[in-house]
């Protein structure tokens, strides 16, 4: 990666019928840079793609290649590549023949052709499939004819809407290695798209996380998961404890009836904020051990941990935990100041981050009887 | 097994129909071709194919022109509407079709008295002091009937392909570097192969067995096939005419043989069969 920025969004505004779908964009991505788009369906993330690839104009706001603006240029002059959510490959053709299109419609010669054809076929692990019809491929075999297709080109931005939606988890899994190494290996810029938070976190440089056609925050995974700038964000990646809260100086927070010390500064004095506790963040002691006391909803068993609903101060928490907790049990909650990260109210405030209706939604899923109890009265009534 | 022999059951009105209509009257044209008047075996009718090749090539002629134009015109049109919005793509439809439900009869009449000497393009022309120019009775008439008649079945199939083209296969086309024409070139022409074969079939068919068009609008200088086995049954030379009626049979099926190559593969685009 450089320093340098190939990609420059200022100011994107989109509307359709009326409706704006993405509300100003800013955006900067440098050469070489793996960048993420992260959002729930309908933020916009597809429409910031079209609007680097060429296919759709922006309202008003610039976009920007390598420096120079290429509003209104045609998608086919622009140096980047884009591979679809559905693939798009050419039907009527067979795979070396859609790898090869993009070069010979640049006229690249014969021989040169063929070279670049067999190295992108040997990148993606497609050879011996040359000759193949692409509706005898299977999912993940046409995603890599997708990517050859692209790289061969040689663009200087690779957009990836959603490529690995379709395909099941094992393989999915395998394809975020690849693409990674791939996009390292030829040192290109990568513009993804994924509603996946794991996915957004393990494989990018910078996670761009979007609502509503707004950019909520742009930081490394690492910054986007210890340091959610609002509680949207904090809520789409990972699970998170989002509590009210007033900020009495700094380094000292006061929630759930109590005063903790923690890091966050810079607020005004008894400003009202929104406190974000990671559920594996939290440490269970005996209730004479800590102030913060909890009483234990429920508890699922998920293999490495437990997880835990519980009720402090009248408002459900979800703790993880390898200690062994009991429903109705009474425990106490350590929380060391590094654990706890302060934000200010924002739109999103009270709306996100409270397990009281996720617990009893887990409880009559995780029943097994729950559904056959119903069927069974039901039944019973019928015979009666 | 059981599911094969229901389905086979369901089928039983559509042979029986298939038989009495088709395979029959096909066996009565092979029997009237192959005999005499008095019902003897022969082969003259056969024989005295060499007169009428004339009109034959003269009909295929013509009627290869007419498909040309159609595709010609309709394949732009097509891809127009294919890409329009909803709400033109089901107006220009309905213009498309309408023409087809008034009846072929009375469209060929219409055209007879817009093209005559004294009709109303020479009149609006004569008013203009041009002309009159001689329209009628010319091989171009009836080339001109053939594709106003038959055009819609050319558009019809190539819109229907064209519209189940993927969009983001043209763009994946523009994406990697490809230009108007070549997108054009290069991914929608392949891709509507199959509908330009039905397009084929459904006008050069009916164009090459017309009788109605060429006598109304070629008059008696272009006599066409149809119109030679139409004389035929009416003057109850009715061997000769099952003959006659035998070798367009055997041209239209190879015709359609040869199209069916292309819609094979797709067979999305074999709206005929
Ligand atoms: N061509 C269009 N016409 C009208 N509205 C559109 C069009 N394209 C997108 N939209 C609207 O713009 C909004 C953003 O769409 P977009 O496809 O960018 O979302 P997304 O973040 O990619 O969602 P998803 O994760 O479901 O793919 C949506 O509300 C969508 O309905
Ligand atoms: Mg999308």
């Amino acid at each position: 990666m450089t320093e340098k920025n190939i990609i420059d969004l200022k100011n994107i505004v989109v509307e359709y019928d009326g409706e704006q779908v993405l509300k100003g964009i800013d955006l900067s991505i440098k050469d070489g840079e793996f960048v993420t788009l992260l959002g729930p369906s309908g933020c916009g993330k597809t429409t910031t793609l079209r609007i680097v690839g060429g296919f759709v104009e922006p309202d008003s706001g610039d976009v920007f290649f390598d420096g120079k603006r290429i509003n209104g240029l045609q998608p086919y002059k622009r140096q980047v590549s884009t591979i679809f959510q559905r693939y798009a490959l050419f039907p009527h053709l067979n795979v070396y023949e859609n790898i090869a299109f993009g070069l010979r419609v640049n006229k690249v010669p014969e021989k040169e052709l063929q070279q670049r054809v067999r190295d992108a076929v040997e990148l993606v692990g497609l050879r011996g499939f040359e000759k193949r019809k692409i509706d005898t491929l299977s999912g993940g075999q046409q995603q890599r004819v997708a990517i050859a297709r692209s790289i061969v080109t040689r663009p200087k931005v690779l957009l990836l809407d959603e490529p690995l939606a379709a395909l099941d988890l094992k393989l999915r899994k395998d394809m975020q290695v690849e693409l990674k190494s791939i996009q390292q290996s030829l040192g290109i810029t990568f513009l993804f798209v994924t509603h996946d938070q794991e996915e957004a976190l393990s494989m990018s440089d910078t996670v761009v996380v979007m609502d509503k056609g707004v950019i909520q925050q742009i930081g490394t995974p690492q910054d986007i998961y210890n340091e959610p700038v609002n509680a949207f964000v904090a809520d789409f990646i990972g699970e998170s404890n989002i509590v009210d809260g007033v900020m009495l100086k700094d380094n000292l927070v006061r929630f759930a009836g109590q005063s903790i010390a923690c890091v966050d500064k810079g607020f005004g004095k008894n400003e009202p904020v929104d406190v974000v506790i990671r559920p594996e963040d939290i440490d269970v002691v005996r209730p004479d051990e800590s102030p913060l006391h909890g009483l234990v909803d429920s508890v699922t068993f998920k293999g490495v941990h437990y997880e835990a609903i519980v009720d402090v101060d009248g408002f459900k928490w979800m703790i993880q935990t390898t200690d062994v907790v009991r429903a109705g049990e009474e425990i106490g909650i350590l929380l060391n100041p590094d654990d706890i990260h302060v934000m200010k109210k924002s739109e999103y405030s009270g709306k996100f981050g409270d397990y009281s209706t996720f617990s009893e939604e887990m409880d009559l899923l995780s029943d097994p009887n729950y559904q056959e109890d119903a069927e069974e009265s039901v039944a019973a009534e019928a015979e009666e | 097994m059981k599911k094969r022999f229901s389905s086979h059951l369901v089928g039983c009105p559509y042979y029986v129909w298939a038989a009495i209509f088709i395979v029959v009257p096909v066996l009565m044209v092979l029997y009237y071709s192959l005999t005499d008047a008095n019902g003897a075996f022969t082969l003259d009718n056969l024989k005295n194919l060499v007169g009428f090749s004339d009109t034959l090539v003269l009909s295929i002629w013509l009627g290869a022109i007419a498909t040309v134009i159609c595709l010609i015109i309709s394949y732009p049109m097509a891809y127009i509407l294919s890409r329009s919005g909803a709400n033109t793509q089901r107006t220009l439809l309905l213009l498309v079709m309408l023409p087809m439900w008034i009846n072929l009869l009375l469209r060929t009449y219409s055209w007879m008295t817009i093209l005559e000497d004294t009709g109303l393009i020479n009149t609006l022309l004569g008013k203009l002091g041009i002309g009159p120019i001689h329209m009628i009775n010319t091989s171009g008439a009836v080339v001109l009937g053939m594709v106003y008649n038959f055009m819609p079945y050319m558009i019809m199939p190539l819109y229907s392909i064209m519209t189940k083209i993927d969009k983001t296969t043209i763009e994946a086309a523009q994406d990697l570097g490809a230009s108007g024409l070549q997108v054009l070139g290069k991914v929608i022409f392949p891709l509507s192969v199959p509908g330009i074969a039905s397009g084929i079939t459904m006008v050069f068919v009916p164009s090459v067995s017309t009788f109605y068009i060429s006598q109304k609008l070629g008059g008696t200088g272009y006599t066409l096939i149809g119109d030679v086995i139409d004389n035929q049954f009416t003057n109850n030379a009715r061997n000769m005419g099952a003959t006659l009626s035998l070798v367009l049979m055997v041209l239209i099926l190879l015709c359609m043989a040869v199209m069916n190559q292309f819609t094979a593969e797709d067979d999305e685009g074999a709206i005929l069969v």
